[in-house]
This record gives C-alpha cells, sequence and structure tokens, in this order.
C-alpha cells in the first residue's frame, strides 16, 4: 500500500516533466553516518530535545509522549524503528515533529539537522525494493546532491505500525 | 425580513410542545377524565399551531389545527377519549415529528400532507357533532374557515387574476366608465407578497402608494382597511384609473421589496359586470375546485379537503431553500449564567490583586504569603469557574427518557405483551454530548428487554410470574460516573442457546466454548451480527442493536455490562463518565514517574505492611476491613525498573464496579484537575493508559485507566 503511495508521489512529478522539472526541498537529517531527507511537506516543526514521558506496553521504538505547546505529541526513534543502536542525546539531537493525515502529528527523534536542499526529479533514484531488508523498506527513493547521497525516507512506512 | 432566523427557536420549541404533547396524551389514556391534562394539551396543541402558522409551515398547522379542534371538543365534554383515538393522535404525533424532522435538515416540511390523518381527525370531530348539538359552530367555522382558505388561494392558479373577482358597485361601475370616456386606462391588477414578507400590511402600503403616485385607486380587494389590519393571504387586487400604462404600473408594484410579482389586465366593464352578477359563493367554488385539481399533478388526488390545495400551492412556490445547518444549542438557566458571570469578576479582582502584589512588593515576606493567599483564592476560583462550565453544560437525562413510555407503549401493542415502564432518576444530569448520545442506545436495550426478555402473557402465567411484564431504568450518579440501569423481569439470557448459536456461527469453537464462563459467554452478544432471537421482527432480531449499543456507548468512554439469570430476568448496565474533558485526579508517583488516577475511582488510600500481604493461589492480596483485595503492583505492570522494597506501602484502592483492587504506588503527590489529552493515534495499544495530561511545570502524565487494571 504505502509503496503505492510513494510511487504515486513519484509519478506525478514525472508527469509534471511538459513543464519545468519540479523541484522538492528536502531536510537533510543524520543518523550515525548516514544522510536522510525529508520531504518538507510533511514537517510541522524542529524542536530540541526535552523530556520525553515513557509511555508502557509499547514498542520499544516509541520512545513516549512530549508536551508540544499543550498538545500531547508521540515520540518515536527512528534509529531504533531501523534496528540501529539506541539514539545517544547529544547537543545536536532534535526533534522533527511530522505532520500525517491518518495518524496526526508525531515527533521523530534524529541525531542532527543539517539542511534544506532542493532536489528535481532528475536527481532522484527510485530504489529497488529488497522485501528482507526492513531499512531498506523505509526508504522511497536516493537522491543525489552535491555532497553526496540522500537516502529519501518514506514516511508512511516509517510511522506505519508493522503487519502484525 | 426573513424567519429563518427563529428556525432554531422553532425546531427546539416544537421538540418540547410534542414532548409535552406525548407525555400528556399517554396520561390522559391513562386517565381519560383530568381536565389538567386535556388543557394541557390543548394548550401546547395550540401554540404549537400558532408556532407553525408564523414559520409558515402549512401542512404542521393544519394538522395540528384539526389536533386542537379534537382537543377542543374534548374540553367541551362533546366528544369522549377513546383507544382510537389516542392511537390517531399518536399518529399525528409522529407526523408532527416527521415535519420537524425534515425541517430540521432542509428547512421546509417536505410535501406530505397527512391526509389520512386528518380525514381521521375530522371523522373523530364528525362521529360525535351529530350527537352534540353544541359542537356544530366550532364545526361550522372550520367549515367557513376551510372555505376561506381555499378562495384565498384558489384563484392564484388560475393564472393569477384575483382582480377580476373584485365586486364593483354602481358608483364603482360608473367611475369607470366615465374615466374610459375621458381616455384613461382602467386596469385591474393583482400583486403577490412573497410568503417570507412578516410584515406584508406595509409591503402593501409601499404598494398602495407606489400605485397612487401614477393613478387612481378606485377599489381594492380586500379593502384598505383589512389590508392595514393583515386580513388577507399573500396576494391583494387593485382596480386602478390611470393615465400611464399596466408595464409602469406593474413595475412599480412590484419594484417595492418582497413583492413576488404583480399581474394585471385592462378592465373590460362588461366582462366585469358579469363576473360581479355572479354570485360570490359560487366563483370561489368554482375557483376552489380548480385549486384542488391544478396541484393533483404533484401531490396525491387531492380529495379530502380543499385545504390540500393552499398547501401543496405553498410548496410549490417555494423556493428550494439552501440547507441550514442547526446549531445544536443549550437552554441554560439564567442563574448558571449569573454565577459564571460572578466567577468571572472573581477572576479579574484574582488577577487585580496579583498584580497590585508583584507592583508594591515591599517586603518580600508579607508579599510572599499575600502571594499564597491570592493563588489560593485564584484557585479555589477557578475550580469553582470549572463547576459551573460543565454546570451549563449538564442537562438532565429527563429529555431523553421522556420518549420511552410512548415507546413502551407502542412496543406493548406490536408486541401484545403486557408490559410497564417504571423510571427513576430522570433528574441525574449528564454533558449535552452524552445525552444527546445516549437515546438510541437506550432504546435498544429497552426493545431488546421488551421483545427478547419479556414472555407473553401466558407463559409469564405459567410461570408464576405477574402477567404484566415490568421494565425498570433507574438512572443515578455514582461518583464521577452515571449509572443507567435497565432492568427486565423476563425470561433472562439463555446462555446455553447463546453458546450453541455462537458455535453454530462459528464465533467460536466447541472447545473455546468449553472453557469459557457464563459471563464471557454472554459477552458474545455484544459482537456484531448475533442475534439470538428466532425470528425476525421489526422490533429487533437482527442482531445490529447490541454491537451497535456497545459501540456507542465507549465511544462516549463508558461501559455497558449485563447480568442476567434465566427465567428470572436481566439487568444492562450502563456506565458513562460524568464529564469528558477535565477530571479531578490524584497524582502519584511510581518508581520515578508521575502518573494520574482518576479520583471517582478511588475508593480509599491506605498504608500496608509489608507483612500484612497474603498470597492466595500464588497473587498477593490484602485483607481490608473485611475484604480480600487483589493488589496489582503498578511498577510491574508498567515495566518500571523497581526500587527496593520498602516497609510500608501506600495502596491506593480503586474500584470498578462492584470489584475492588489495590494499586501499589511509590508516593502521593495530591489531588490536581487534569485536562485529559489524547495520545494520538501512534499510541493507542496501551488499555491501561487512558490518556495524557499536561502538568504546570509543562512535563506529561499519564492518565493510568483503573478500570482496565482491574
Amino acid at each position: 500500500m504505502d509503496e503505492l503511495k510513494v510511487n504515486d508521489a513519484l509519478t506525478t512529478t514525472e508527469d509534471g516533466e511538459n513543464q519545468v522539472h519540479e523541484v522538492i526541498q528536502f531536510i537533510v537529517i543524520k543518523i550515525g553516518d548516514e544522510q536522510y531527507g525529508i520531504n518538507i511537506k510533511y514537517i510541522d516543526n524542529i524542536v530540541r530535545m526535552q523530556n520525553i514521558t515513557r509511555v508502557p506496553k509499547v514498542p520499544d521504538y516509541i520512545k513516549g509522549v512530549i508536551n508540544l505547546r499543550g498538545e500531547v505529541i508521540p515520540v518515536m526513534s527512528l534509529r531504533l524503528k531501523m534496528g540501529l543502536p539506541a539514539d545517544e542525546e547529544t547537543k545536536a539531537t532534535r526533534i522533527i515533529i511530522i505532520k500525517m493525515e491518518q495518524q496526526g502529528n508525531v515527533g521523530i527523534v534524529v541525531d542532527e539537522v543539517r539542511e534544506v536542499v532542493n532536489l528535481d526529479d532528475t536527481c532522484i533514484e527510485k530504489v529497488s525494493y529488497d522485501g528482507h531488508d526492513e531499512t531498506q523498506n523505509f526508504i522511497s527513493g536516493i537522491g543525489k546532491d552535491g555532497n553526496g547521497l540522500i537516502s529519501l525516507l518514506d514516511l508512511n512506512a516509517v510511522i506505519q505500525e508493522p503487519q502484525a | 425580513m426573513d424567519v429563518s432566523q427563529y428556525l432554531e427557536i422553532f425546531i427546539d420549541e416544537t421538540k418540547e410542545h410534542l414532548q409535552s404533547l406525548n407525555t400528556q396524551i399517554l396520561n390522559l389514556e391513562q386517565d381519560a377524565e383530568n381536565m389538567d391534562t386535556i388543557n394541557e394539551i390543548f394548550r401546547a396543541a395550540h401554540s404549537l399551531k400558532g408556532m407553525a402558522g408564523t414559520m409558515g409551515y402549512k401542512r404542521m398547522q393544519n394538522l395540528t389545527h384539526d389536533m386542537e379542534n379534537v382537543f377542543s371538543e374534548v374540553r367541551n365534554g362533546n366528544i369522549k377519549v377513546k383507544a382510537n383515538m389516542i392511537d390517531i393522535l399518536f399518529q399525528c404525533l409522529d407526523a408532527l415529528e416527521e415535519y420537524l424532522d425534515t425541517i430540521q435538515s432542509t428547512a421546509d416540511e417536505g410535501t406530505n400532507e397527512n391526509e389520512h390523518l386528518i380525514a381521521a381527525l375530522n371523522k373523530i370531530l364528525k362521529g360525535e357533532d351529530g350527537a352534540d348539538g353544541d359542537a356544530t359552530p366550532a364545526k361550522e367555522a372550520k367549515k367557513e374557515e376551510a372555505k376561506e382558505e381555499a378562495k384565498a388561494e384558489a384563484a392564484a392558479p388560475a393564472s393569477g387574476d384575483n382582480w377580476t373577482k373584485i365586486k364593483l358597485g354602481d358608483s364603482e361601475r360608473s367611475v369607470i366608465a366615465e374615466a374610459q370616456a375621458q381616455g384613461k386606462n382602467v386596469f385591474g391588477m393583482t400583486v403577490f407578497i412573497q410568503d417570507s414578507c412578516i410584515l406584508k400590511a406595509a409591503r402593501a402600503f409601499l404598494v398602495f402608494k407606489a400605485v397612487e403616485d401614477l393613478g387612481e385607486i378606485l377599489v381594492s380587494e380586500p379593502s384598505a382597511q383589512d389590508i392595514e389590519d393583515e386580513k388577507f393571504e399573500f396576494d391583494f387586487s387593485l382596480i386602478v384609473i390611470t393615465e400611464h400604462e399596466l408595464d409602469e404600473l406593474i413595475k412599480a408594484a412590484s419594484a417595492v421589496s418582497e413583492i413576488d410579482h404583480a399581474v394585471g389586465a385592462p378592465v373590460s366593464l362588461d366582462a366585469q359586470a358579469q363576473e360581479g352578477d355572479e354570485p360570490a359563493e359560487e366563483a370561489s367554488e368554482e375557483h376552489a375546485k380548480e385549486a384542488s385539481e391544478e396541484p393533483a399533478e404533484e401531490t396525491k388526488p387531492a380529495v379530502v379537503s380543499p385545504k390540500t390545495a393552499p398547501a401543496a400551492k405553498q410548496d410549490a412556490k417555494k423556493p428550494a431553500a439552501g440547507k441550514p445547518v442547526v446549531n445544536r444549542t443549550v437552554r441554560v438557566d439564567i442563574e448558571k449564567l449569573d454565577s459564571l458571570m460572578n466567577l468571572v469578576s472573581e477572576l479579574i479582582i484574582a488577577k487585580n490583586s496579583l498584580v497590585s502584589i508583584t507592583s508594591n512588593s515591599e517586603s518580600e515576606v508579607s508579599s510572599s504569603t499575600q502571594f499564597n493567599e491570592q493563588i489560593e483564592y485564584l484557585e479555589s476560583v477557578t475550580t469553582n469557574l470549572h463547576e459551573s462550565v460543565m454546570k451549563v453544560r449538564m442537562v438532565p437525562i429527563e429529555s431523553v427518557l421522556q420518549k420511552f413510555p410512548r415507546m413502551i407503549r407502542d412496543l406493548q401493542k406490536k408486541l401484545g405483551k403486557q408490559m410497564e415502564l417504571y423510571m427513576t432518576g430522570e433528574d441525574t444530569e449528564l454533558d449535552r454530548t452524552v445525552v444527546d448520545e445516549i437515546g438510541d442506545p437506550l432504546m435498544h436495550l429497552l426493545r431488546n428487554s421488551a421483545d427478547h426478555g419479556l414472555e407473553s402473557a401466558e407463559i409469564r402465567k405459567e410461570r408464576g410470574k405477574p402477567e404484566v411484564g415490568s421494565i425498570h431504568l433507574d438512572a443515578y450518579q455514582d461518583g464521577n460516573n452515571v449509572v443507567i440501569d435497565v432492568k427486565d423481569d423476563g425470561n433472562g439470557i439463555d446462555v446455553e442457546a447463546v453458546r450453541d448459536k455462537a458455535i453454530e456461527r462459528g464465533i467460536i469453537t466447541p472447545e473455546q466454548a468449553e472453557n469459557m464462563s457464563d459471563k464471557d459467554i454472554i459477552d458474545l452478544l455484544f459482537l456484531p451480527s448475533f442475534s439470538t432471537a428466532k425470528k425476525v421482527t421489526d422490533v429487533s432480531g437482527r442482531g445490529v442493536g447490541l454491537d451497535v449499543v456497545k459501540s456507542k456507548i465507549e465511544s462516549l468512554s463508558g461501559e455497558v455490562e449485563v447480568k442476567s439469570k434465566l427465567g428470572v430476568g436481566s439487568t444492562w448496565t450502563i456506565r458513562l463518565p460524568l464529564t469528558l474533558a477535565i477530571i479531578q485526579a490524584l497524582m502519584v508517583i511510581v518508581g520515578n514517574e508521575k502518573y494520574a488516577i482518576s479520583l471517582g475511582s478511588i475508593q480509599t488510600i491506605e498504608n500496608i505492611h509489608k507483612s500484612d500481604i497474603k498470597l492466595v493461589q500464588a497473587k498477593e492480596v490484602i485483607h481490608l476491613r473485611g475484604t480480600v483485595i487483589p493488589l496489582i503492583r503498578l511498577d510491574e505492570v508498567l515495566d518500571i525498573p523497581q526500587e527496593s522494597e520498602k516497609d510500608d506501602l501506600i495502596v491506593c484502592i480503586v474500584k470498578k464496579g462492584d470489584k475492588l483492587a489495590g494499586l501499589v504506588v511509590s508516593e502521593l503527590i495530591g489531588q490536581q484537575e487534569i485536562v485529559i489529552k489524547s495520545l494520538g493515534k501512534l499510541i493507542n495499544k496501551c488499555k491501561f493508559i487512558s490518556g495524557a495530561t499536561i502538568l504546570g511545570d509543562g512535563e506529561v502524565a499519564l492518565i493510568l485507566d483503573a478500570n482496565a487494571l482491574i
């Protein structure tokens, strides 16, 4: 399902080819040594790390809830979700608040927020899926930027609960 | 002017009147001679008619008018209340409710004439008329009125040449002849005013004025005096002598706002004379016939009374109005508002005191005590304010319960069972949103009890029960909850039948069924599409009842439970939270995390020494004042790292229904009002947590759902 959605998003950019190449803005974040890109249209806010209230009996990648200006927002760890070692909180650690249509606002803990890049669709390569590699499933494409490669996150896949 | 602004009030008040009619007619059925009841009914019907008329809902008006006639006869003692009359009256109320529903969604009353009801009402009237002479005047008056109405509307479909009906006297005719001889134009015209117009007389006056600028008004129909007194329908006719053209006249008349249109033609004295000679009665009769035939295409054949004609016409003329969204309203006692106002002024005073303390803080010590005093004051004010606002939202559950006696009466007829409904606690107050939603589930439960629960009279006799089955509906407040019990003394739930059915349906396997307790089996009833009724009736048995009840009540964060004993009866218990958004909670610390527990579920707080903990079936329990209470160690349940065990444990005794449990916490913080926030869709797996709240320091604390823990 989610793959379809992402493909839709990509095809729309392809459809727009008779116009100018559509440029999408991505926020580049770092997790470990890898760079990931998040489509800016999903991002509501970026806040500093703050006290997260743990919620019992939830998957370990859900770190808990925070108070964002009076709203209670669940926060998840991208590292744990992708099967990487747990977060180490540093000065650069940020929570990115993502606005999802279905799930509402969700916070994602990342190691660092670097910059905003503009990528047009010629710079985005789709990835072939390897159903067995879990981390791979969260990527909708690879963006080529001057500084190197950026894995573009498929937020629906990241936030969606794994099928039980 | 537009009446749509009054629509909300109209709908509200009509509902109230209908409700009171329902209740009173039920009373009437029990006690046909009670003059107070009859007077009350008459008053309600009368105001209903008046309101419908004001709003321009002709069909409603007609129906209530006829009902009112019947009541008036009953009041005068000319008609005796009979069972079939009550039935018809109830049907009328249903029809009125239908109108109201249509009005609520479309602002229009729809096209259902309910002729059969009007006919039935008239029959009731007539049936008694012959026997009693006194009734005749009333009836005649009605006939006359009917004729009048027909007359008023009759000519309209006939191309609107109402003015031809104006009777001309000799003097007028000579004036016309003279004018024509002088080469002046004599026109007859009819002006139609929009249905929505309220100040008809004023509009008519403006038309008169506009026309008089152009010529001389010779005659008007109705007379100028009647028009001034608003004694006319939505049109009036004029004979005008003028030097101008007809077009100009019509234009001038149409230019007045809220005038629908105007028609006219030159007056020819010969034709007029002929028309004038005709007996007026005949003319109107003829028109009436025409009128009732013409709209026949758009409605059912108009045969019952000429009244249907105006009604149908009304509809044809009315433009399709946009759908008004009728806002939901709460009627608030002015006292409640006053107390709100007072509290707000107190709040302002508290704020001002705080400001003054901070601005002239001379000595640190005194200002800090003052500060504390003011904080306490502020606290009490906000608490009261919260309570008052909540109270404004609270409405008695009565408004929902009121319709049930009527429903049970109808069920009784339909099912052929004898039953009686007893209700208590109608004044129990609930949040408006809850009250609005609770009606359907309760209705389902009552129908269930009536249809599945209660046995037929014969079986009841055999079983040695009173022939008349009883259904009890009790509402009462229990802590922070409101409990509604629906209890019947019927057959109860046949657990074996449910078990067999569940296996047959493949919902559970026979092995599973073996291991399920009776309670678990009964809970299967709440699954979608599960009904044990052998036959499907239109009352229940389609299996779409209980699961709807359950999901509805759960959506209101309530619960539904059932206790049943075969052959003795069943009790359905609905438990609803009093308010939805803000609760009083006890803040506790478990390990190093803060949690809130709703104060409503907490019975007591106890200090328990370690040695008092006993083991029963390898589970920890405590023996407290004669009851054995299971202990729940929150740190274990919530996966909180355990600290070194203390000798004295703090235990919150919580209650769910009649079950108790002791929650072991590390520390108590205190009582606090908390605002419930949702955890978001991502985290809905944790059933022990019912939500979160934000504390004064901005931290998030989770709210424990004591009910889920037990």
